[in-house]
C-alpha cells in the first residue's frame, strides 16, 4: 500500500475518537504558533510597563503579566518555541536511537554488547538527571545547545525497540533474499528493517514529544531550559511565582498550555498504540 | 531459583556499574573542562590549574581516572558537597532519604490502593461512560506539569482557604514540648498536598494498567465459568478476577519508580519538602557537581532495585514462573 505505515497509522489514530481530539488538538496549536505571531502584542510597543499585572479582561483576555506583557501573546510565542524544540529533539532521538539500535543489532557480537550495556546503564539514570548533568555546564544554555541536550537523551529506548526488532528480522527470509542479490547492509537496514519497525518508532516518538515538553518546561521553570526574555510556558510559570496569589492568572494560563498540548500528544500517541494493539483498547 | 536470582542480581549489579560508567563519561565528555566549574569569577593561573589537576587526578589518563572514580564509590565515598562544603555527599543523601521515603511510599500507597481499584472500576465499566470519564481525568493529570499542579494547589488550598500549610514538612513555630500526636498531625498536613500533586500526576498509569490486567483476566475461561455458574459479577470480581488482575500490576512497580524519581524532585522544590528532591534542586542552583552526581546515582540505585524487587517479587508469587 503507498502512503507507508505513517498514513496508516494517521487514519487510525483518526477514526479513534481520543485520536482526532489529540490531532485537532495538535493541528490547532501548530496553525496558532505559526500564524497568529503577526497579530500578537509587541513587547516593544508596549503603553504602560509600570501597570503591573492586569487581570484578563477584553484587551488582555489572559491578563497581564508582572511587566505588563500580554499573558495571551506570550503563551502563543512560547507555544512556538515548545513544539519546535520537542520537534527537532523528537527527531534528533528518532535518528540516534534508529541508528544505534540498528548497528547494534545488525553487526552483533561485542559491539551489540558494550552498547547495550550502556545504554542499559543510562536508562537506569531518570532522564531528568542525565539533563541536568549535561546542562549545567553552561551558565545560561544556547536554545540549540538545550534541543541537542534533549535529543540525546530521548533515545536510549528507541535503540532498544529497533535493535529487538532486527535481530528478530535478521534471519528472516526476504533479509536473506535481499543479502544474497547483494544488497549493502546499509540498503538491507534502510529499505528492509526500517519500514517494519516504523510503526512502533511512530508511537514511540509521538509520546516522546509530550515527554520532551513536560521536561522543557520543566528545566525553564528551574532557570536552566530556555533562557528570559524568550517566552517559554515553563519559564512564564517560574516569573509567574512571586505573583501566584496576586495574580494567578499568569501562571494558569502556560500551565493549562502545557497540559493541553501534552494532553493532544498522549492522545495521539494512545490511539496508534492502540492501533497497532487492539487489545488494550 | 537460587541459581536464577544470583543471575538477575549479578546482572543488577553490572547494569549499576554501566551507570556509573555512563555517569563518568557524562561528567568528562561534556564541553568545557571540570575546572571551570570551581572556578567562578576569578580565572585560575596557569600553577593553580595544574596543581587543582593533580589534586584531583585530572592529569592522569581517562582509564584511571574511572578506575579511581569506580573505586571511590566502592569505599562509599562520593566526594565532599560544593554547596553545602565541608559536608560530604554521603551524608548528606542519608540525611534527607527519610522525608523523601515518606513522600514516596504515600504516594505509592496511593497509587496501588486508590490507582488500583480505579482500574480495576473502569474494567468493569469498560467502554462505559464512567470508563471514558475515569480515563479522560486520569490523563488529564498525567498531562500536567506537576510543579504547576503544586503551585496551582498551594495558591487554592494554602493561600486562598488557608486550609493545608504551603511548605517544608513540620511546622516550625510548633511548641517544643508538643504531643506525638500533634507532631504526627502536623506532619500529615503538611504531607497531603505534596502527596496529593504526586498522586494526581502519576495515578493515570496504574488505572491504565489495572485496567487492562483487569480486562485480560476477565476475558479468561475461568472466570467466564465462574459467571457460568450464576455467581454475580462482584463474586467473579472478588474471588477469581481481582487477585489475578491484581498481579501483573506489581511489575509497575518498577516501571513507576523512575517516574516517582524525577517527579519528587519538582514536588518537593515546589513544596520545600526537605528531601532529596530539594537537595538536588539545592545542587543544581550551587551547581554542586559532586552532589548531584551523588543523588543521580542514588536515582539510578533505586530504580535498579526497583525493577530487581518487582522480578524478585514476581519469582516468588508466581508459580508458573518460578517452577517451570
Amino acid at each position: 500500500m503507498r502512503g507507508g505505515p505513517l498514513g496508516r497509522l494517521l487514519a487510525a489514530a483518526w477514526r479513534a475518537p481520543g485520536g482526532r481530539t489529540g490531532l485537532l488538538l495538535l493541528l490547532g496549536f501548530g496553525a496558532l504558533a505559526t500564524l497568529a505571531p503577526p497579530f500578537l502584542t509587541d513587547p516593544a510597543t508596549m503603553s504602560d510597563v509600570t501597570a503591573g499585572a492586569m487581570a484578563p479582561s477584553m484587551a488582555h483576555p489572559f491578563g497581564t503579566d508582572h511587566l505588563s506583557r500580554d499573558v495571551l501573546s506570550r503563551v502563543i510565542n512560547g507555544a512556538r518555541i515548545s513544539l519546535v524544540i520537542a520537534l527537532v529533539a523528537v527527531a534528533v532521538s528518532l535518528v540516534l536511537g534508529a541508528g544505534v539500535g540498528m548497528v547494534a543489532g545488525y553487526v552483533g557480537g561485542a559491539v551489540d554488547a558494550i552498547l547495550m550495556r550502556l545504554v542499559d546503564g543510562a536508562r537506569a539514570i531518570p532522564r531528568l538527571f542525565l539533563l541536568l548533568l549535561l546542562i549545567l555546564v553552561w551558565e545560561r544554555i544556547p536554545l540549540t545547545a538545550l534541543i541537542l541536550v534533549l535529543g540525546f537523551t530521548g533515545w536510549l529506548g528507541t535503540s532498544r525497540l529497533v535493535r529487538g526488532e532486527v535481530l528478530r528480522l535478521r534471519h528472516a527470509p526476504f533479509i536473506l533474499a535481499a543479502r544474497s542479490l547483494g544488497a549493502s547492509p546499509y540498503r538491507v537496514l534502510r529499505v528492509h528493517l526500517l519500514p517494519n519497525v516504523a510503526g512502533p518508532l511512530i508511537v514511540a516518538a509521538t509520546l516522546g514529544l509530550g515527554e520532551v515538553i513536560l521536561l522543557e518546561a520543566g528545566l525553564s521553570f528551574l532557570g536552566l531550559g530556555v533562557q528570559p526574555p524568550t517566552p517559554s510556558w515553563g519559564g512564564m510559570i517560574l516569573e509567574a511565582r512571586p505573583v501566584l496569589i496576586t495574580a494567578p492568572w499568569t501562571s494558569l494560563f502556560p500551565g493549562l498550555a502545557i497540559a493541553c498540548t501534552v494532553l493532544a500528544g498522549n492522545l495521539v500517541g494512545d490511539a496508534l498504540q492502540a492501533s497497532l494493539d487492539p487489545r488494550t483498547a | 531459583m537460587t541459581g536464577w536470582l544470583l543471575r538477575r542480581s549479578l546482572q543488577a549489579a553490572l547494569t549499576f556499574a554501566a551507570s556509573l560508567i555512563v555517569l563518568f563519561l557524562l561528567m568528562r565528555i561534556t564541553p568545557g573542562d571540570p575546572l571551570a566549574r570551581l572556578e567562578g569569577d576569578v580565572p585560575l593561573s596557569p600553577e593553580e590549574r595544574s596543581m587543582l589537576q593533580r589534586r584531583f587526578g585530572l592529569d592522569q589518563p581517562l582509564g584511571t581516572q574511572l578506575r579511581h572514580y569506580l573505586a571511590g564509590i566502592a569505599r562509599g565515598d562520593l566526594g565532599v558537597s560544593i554547596g553545602h562544603y565541608p559536608e560530604r555527599v554521603g551524608s548528606l543523601l542519608r540525611s534527607r532519604a527519610a522525608p523523601t521515603l515518606l513522600l514516596g511510599g504515600t504516594v505509592l500507597a496511593i497509587n496501588f490502593t486508590l490507582g488500583a481499584w480505579l482500574g480495576v472500576l473502569q474494567a468493569r465499566h469498560r467502554g462505559r461512560r464512567l470508563d471514558r470519564w475515569l480515563t479522560r481525568l486520569s490523563l488529564a493529570g498525567y498531562s500536567m506539569p506537576s510543579f504547576w499542579l503544586g503551585l496551582i494547589l498551594i495558591a487554592l488550598v494554602s493561600l486562598r482557604w488557608r486550609l493545608l500549610p504551603a511548605a517544608q514538612m513540620t511546622d516550625p513555630l510548633l511548641p517544643a514540648d508538643a504531643g506525638a500526636l500533634t507532631r504526627l498531625v502536623d506532619v500529615v498536613r503538611h504531607l497531603i498536598l505534596p502527596a496529593a500533586t504526586l498522586s494526581l500526576v502519576t495515578i493515570a498509569g496504574t488505572m491504565r494498567y489495572q485496567r487492562t490486567a483487569m480486562l485480560e483476566v476477565l476475558r479468561l475461561d475461568f472466570v467466564r465459568a465462574a459467571s457460568a455458574r450464576g455467581l454475580s459479577d462482584g463474586q467473579v470480581l472478588r474471588r477469581h478476577a481481582w487477585r489475578n488482575a491484581l498481579f501483573p500490576v506489581l511489575t509497575l512497580f518498577g516501571l513507576w519508580l523512575p517516574v516517582l524519581v524525577t517527579g519528587s524532585v519538582f514536588v518537593e522544590y515546589v513544596f520545600n519538602w526537605p528531601g532529596l528532591g530539594s537537595l538536588t534542586a539545592d545542587a543544581i542552583a550551587a551547581r554542586d557537581y559532586p552532589l548531584l552526581m551523588g543523588t543521580a546515582m542514588l536515582a539510578s540505585a533505586v530504580v535498579l532495585f526497583g525493577a530487581w524487587l518487582t522480578d524478585v517479587g514476581y519469582i516468588i508469587l508466581d508459580p508458573r514462573v518460578r517452577d517451570p
